[in-house]
């Protein structure tokens, strides 16, 4: 006689899976992969693979030796990690300086917590921070796009949000415009920055596949979007002259970036449509606050890492809509 | 230079020190009073923090202790009666002694005796199995081997023997605080006396069936036929609901009920062997 | 017309209505039968046969003990062998009544014609009691004595009756069956049921995979105070707070029942049975079951007696697959899976759903990645990750600050998680021990 199966109900299990997730975003990221490695060439493929395999190769080596469970590293998350994190690294940077980022991504950022689903700060970012202010030169030199041979010996200068923030100090708006890219480059991605930023076609094609997908919801990134858009709106109606447009905060930098694929990470974001609201409103309100009266010229990577701190305090008073009014007599 | 460290060392050192001062007369004015007495009961508990004796954590117990007249309730299973004897030497009151006691598994359902004739598949819990079905034997009672006991014990005392599906206790790390019974949902674990040379009889059956169907379900369950409790000379054998009970005060450990029991469902541990050819219950030696 | 449905959460999981389209087979009834004496929510029944006894079909054997209660008939004619205790589908042996079937001999004051017999002249009250006699209970799954929930409880008004013709669960055709072979009867059924509770207006709510059903039962409504509504294929949609929700835009308080919004809800099956109670004096003592699954020979909606052992169900519809590895009595989504398949059909037993090999096991756990699927789905507004998350810490008390009692138990949740997570084992697992923590609050 067969030994029958004995669990509790549901008996039907949806086709969702961890890894369906993860590799859903990493087909979404491929336009960017694309763009990236036409404008930046070889040097652009050097950071990437450098990346991913670190961080499959640290993640496996902690899982196996340090914490001493079953690795797992082939789940889809440290391949994320890998591939978002060279996105956010100029495609010039020295190979082991990309290894010591996947250590500090990994390591630190999702394995001291205690691995998948437990880590308080998006690693891809905390590996980004962590080489940013260890490594200040190499991290802010940003090869012009189209060398596609060089590596690190490549031709480097500012990006526009760079050029806006030291000109500011001297001139107006409208002095520096000429010397930043035309929209159309700005959209399309031909300007200095790194590899992930640069193109907003590629990362909004990336948002649409998603949403399509279900992977991520609009809450998140068009909240981000919209709060810096309207801010420095305000800002720049009030004053033309000291503050940027809209359109241009949103084209440069890594905001475009950051709000679709870093702010939306599944474990260090809000879990109610309520929560991630004001999740984004406050990663908008501070970006712009660091770009405009901080001292960097970027400041969507603090201001996402800051609200991941805020995220356990975020679900704890923002609960979901629950069904039915509370009865009096309970 | 130099001035500037002078003036740094100075302003921090001179903070500082008005700091303490007014942390002191700040702690000294809302200072609350205790029993000073407490503190040193404290220090004589084993600070397991287990909840063995029934008050959450070892200072509630050692503030209970001291507050109550009474201790006829009160007892330290970890610290036992050396620890309550310390506590009454500084509080000037009576311990009164009660037996040592150790966990005992009161199920031998291994899958030789008691068949699976299904397979669990859901959380891997005894309390989400237990609500599911009879488990993955037939006995309602039987132990459902998902491990809630050894998951809940603070002393290492008690781990899953993967062969038999059983849970075994170690006697010698075992405080008999009580854990492993509360997270058990068939109530299958018993605190008894504890007997020198950690011997042990006792019934390993709670099922409370029918003879007929307990059979069925188990080869060694009890089967409720009365011959221990018919032989018994203490008296420390009781029947009800189809299950023999052995009364461990009582149990004067001279194994007459061992050798009638037709189920093998009693069994002794460590004792010598017999000269009898009655060989031992298979069962799950302790380490 | 247009579709309604709810508006929280909800999943699409497969429909594979198999059995839909099989006309009713009425079966024989089989050798021996095994009738529990509590087959319904609240006081088990008091047995009073005793071996040896003769009975015959529609003869009382049980009694309604306590206000949530009611009375259980045989459903077969024959000796009583044993009153002891036999393996149900809970997993346990309950006790229960077993009965060497003898013929097929009914007590004589039951209509067995197929005559449709139509309007009443009972009052409400003779309705009531008629329906307790009978042992009517919730058929949907639930088993709610209906006598019970036909007495509106003071301080509160009956505005709506609305009738449960869903079906949401895939596999799941037993109610389609209904809607399709006994229109007429059914209408008649709710009429009663209407004029039992007290109300002027009644709702029917089907799902719009069933287009034939809902097209039937839209002409056979025609002309009386009772009107049909498709609804959106989602799953729960049959859950009463969802279907209350939908049809009437009201939504039932925390705590509370569908009658605090002026509402009663009653499953089609229990309707139908209504019919058969009040007009033909005919007890509960049978019901339609669909037996189903992917590899069944014959998917099947059988009307089987209650106490037919399961096995004999499998057999008549060709037999048990070779790679059936689950057995589930109900349907995919809040079914319970079987131990044996000696367990008899009882009331509740909507349908038998057998399951492979491939689909049977669950997948490995993972840890929780807060991708909010399970927030996102869940038809009550609750939060199933940080659920589990507190019953396997022991954090019963803030379960029940985060509203664990409100869970209705669909599944939706645990069928919808990525990482494969038993979300629901531990939420019941919670509101078993909040239960508990309630009533020894109560009992203070």
């Amino acid at each position: 006689m067969n030994k029958f199966i004995v669990s509790p109900s549901p008996h039907a299990y949806s086709e969702e899976s961890v890894p369906r997730l993860m590799y859903g975003v990493i087909i979404s990221l491929l336009p960017v992969l694309g763009v990236s490695v036409f404008y930046f060439g070889i040097g652009m493929i050097i950071v990437t693979t450098v990346s991913i395999l670190s961080c499959i190769l640290f993640e496996y080596l902690i899982q196996k030796y340090v914490m001493k469970v079953k690795p797992t590293h082939l789940d889809g998350s440290a391949l994320l990690t890998g591939l978002l994190l060279a996105f956010c690294l100029p495609a010039n940077i020295p190979f082991w300086i990309v290894m010591i980022g996947a250590l500090a991504a990994v390591g630190i950022g999702k394995m001291t917590f205690g691995g998948l689903g437990n880590n308080i700060f998006n690693p891809a970012l905390v590996g980004r921070v962590f080489l940013f202010i260890s490594f200040p030169v190499a991290m802010t030199a940003w090869p012009e796009p189209g060398q596609w041979m060089q590596y690190t010996d490549a031709l480097t200068g500012a990006t526009p949000l760079g050029l806006m923030k030291e000109g500011l100090a001297t001139k107006t708006v409208s002095e520096i415009m000429p010397d930043v890219p035309i929209f159309l480059n700005l959209f399309m991605g031909k300007m200095m920055g790194s590899a992930g930023e640069v193109s907003a076609l590629a990362l909004l094609i990336g948002m649409i596949y998603m949403m399509y997908r279900k992977i991520i919801s609009w809450h998140i990134p068009l909240t981000i979007l919209g709060t810096v858009f309207i801010f420095t709106g305000i800002l720049w109606l009030v004053n033309p002259d000291r503050f940027a447009d809209p359109l241009f905060h949103l084209l440069t930098g890594g905001l475009m970036l950051g709000a679709i694929y870093m702010a939306t990470d599944y474990v260090t974001s809000p879990m109610t449509g309520k929560g991630m609201v004001i999740y984004g409103v406050g990663i908008g309100i501070v970006t712009v606050l660091i770009r405009i009266f901080g001292a960097y010229p970027e400041g969507v990577q603090f201001a996402i890492l800051i609200f991941n701190g805020f995220t356990p305090l975020i679900n704890k008073y923002v609960k979901p809509k629950r069904f039915g009014k509370e009865v009096a007599n309970g | 230079m130099s001035q500037i460290i002078l003036f740094t060392i100075v302003t921090l050192v001179a903070i500082g020190a008005a700091a303490a001062i007014i942390l002191y007369f700040v702690a000294q004015k809302f200072k609350v009073f205790e029993d000073p007495r407490i503190d040193e009961v404290e220090e004589a508990l084993p600070a397991a923090n287990c909840g063995g004796c029934g008050f959450p954590g070892c200072r509630n117990f050692a503030e209970t202790l001291v507050k109550s007249d009474s201790w006829d309730d009160l007892f330290c299973p970890v610290g036992g009666n050396e620890t309550m004897a310390k506590a009454a030497a500084i509080l000037g009151k009576e311990a009164i002694e009660q037996a040592p006691r150790v966990a005992v598994i009161r199920c031998n359902g291994t899958p030789e005796f008691r068949p699976r004739y299904n397979v669990y598949d859901g959380a891997p819990t005894c309390a989400i199995a237990h609500s599911l079905s009879t488990g993955e034997g037939g006995c309602p009672h039987g132990c459902l081997g998902l491990a809630d006991c050894v998951v809940v014990c603070n002393f290492d005392a008690i781990h899953m023997d993967p062969v038999t599906d059983l849970p075994v206790v170690i006697d010698d790390k075992c405080t008999a605080c009580g854990a492993c019974v509360e997270a058990c949902p068939r109530d299958i674990i018993e605190l008894r006396k504890k007997n020198k040379k950690d011997r042990k009889i006792f019934v390993s059956c709670i099922n409370e069936e029918k003879g007929g169907v307990a059979k069925k379900n188990c080869s060694v369950a009890c089967i409720g036929c009365s011959k221990c409790f018919q032989v018994c000379p203490h008296e420390a054998i009781t029947m009800e609901n189809n299950l023999a009970f052995i009364d461990s005060d009582k149990c004067k450990l001279c194994r007459k009920c061992v050798i009638v029991c037709p189920t093998n469902a009693i069994h002794e541990l460590h004792f010598p062997p017999r000269k009898t050819d009655k060989t031992e219950p298979a069962e799950a030696e302790t380490k | 017309m247009s579709l309604k449905t709810f508006s929280r959460g909800g999943v699409h999981p497969p429909e594979h209505k198999l059995s839909a389209g099989n006309a009713i087979e009425v079966l024989a009834p089989p050798e021996i039968v095994v009738i529990p004496i509590s087959q319904h929510l609240g006081a088990p029944s008091k047995v009073i046969v005793a071996r040896g006894d003769q009975v015959k079909v529609g003869q009382l054997i049980a009694r309604s003990e306590g206000f949530v209660s009611t009375n259980i008939h045989s459903s077969v004619s024959g000796k009583v062998l044993k009153v002891d205790r036999f393996m149900d589908s809970s997993g346990y042996r309950k006790m229960a009544v077993q009965i060497q079937v003898e013929g097929d001999q009914w007590v004589e004051t039951i209509d067995r014609s197929d005559d449709l017999v139509r309007n009443t002249v009972l009052t409400s009250e003779d309705i009531r009691k008629k329906i307790l006699d009978a042992g009517i209970v919730g058929l949907g799954g639930a088993t709610f004595p209906s006598h019970v929930k036909l007495m509106v409880p003071g301080g509160k008004r009956a505005e709506y009756l609305l009738v449960n013709g869903v079906e949401c669960e895939p596999y799941l055709t037993s109610d389609h069956a209904l809607m399709m072979e006994r229109s007429e009867e059914l209408l008649s059924g709710i009429q009663i049921l209407m004029k039992g509770l007290g109300v002027e207006k009644a709702i029917l709510g089907i799902e719009n995979n069933k287009p034939d059903a809902i097209d039937k039962m839209k002409k056979v409504v025609e002309g009386s105070a009772v009107r049909v509504q498709g609804l959106k294929v989602k799953y729960p949609q049959g859950g009463e707070k969802q279907l209350v929700q939908a049809l009437l835009k009201r939504e039932v308080p925390s705590g509370g029942l569908p009658i605090d919004v002026g509402v009663v809800v009653f499953n089609v099956g229990t309707a139908y049975a209504a019919y058969e109670a009040v007009m033909k004096n005919r007890p509960l003592i049978d019901r339609i079951v669909s037996v189903t699954g992917k590899s069944m020979e014959k998917p099947s909606n059988f009307q089987v007696r209650i106490g037919t052992p399961i096995s004999l169900l499998v057999e008549k519809a060709g037999g048990l697959p070779d790679n059936t590895s689950k057995v589930i009595n109900g349907g995919p989504m809040m079914g319970k899976a079987l131990s044996t398949l000696d367990a008899p059909v009882v009331k509740g037993s909507s349908g038998i759903l057998l399951i492979g090999d491939e689909e049977a096991r669950r997948k490995e756990v993972k840890p929780c990645i807060r991708c909010t699927k399970c927030v996102n789905v869940c038809p009550m507004g609750l939060e199933p990750y940080l659920l589990m998350t507190l019953s396997e810490k022991g954090l019963f008390e803030r379960m029940e600050s985060e509203k664990v009692m409100d869970c209705i138990e669909c599944g939706s949740c645990s069928y919808t998680c990525p990482s494969s997570r038993p979300l629901l084992d531990y939420i019941r697992l919670g509101k078993a021990e909040v239960g508990k923590i309630m009533r020894a609050r109560r009992a203070v």
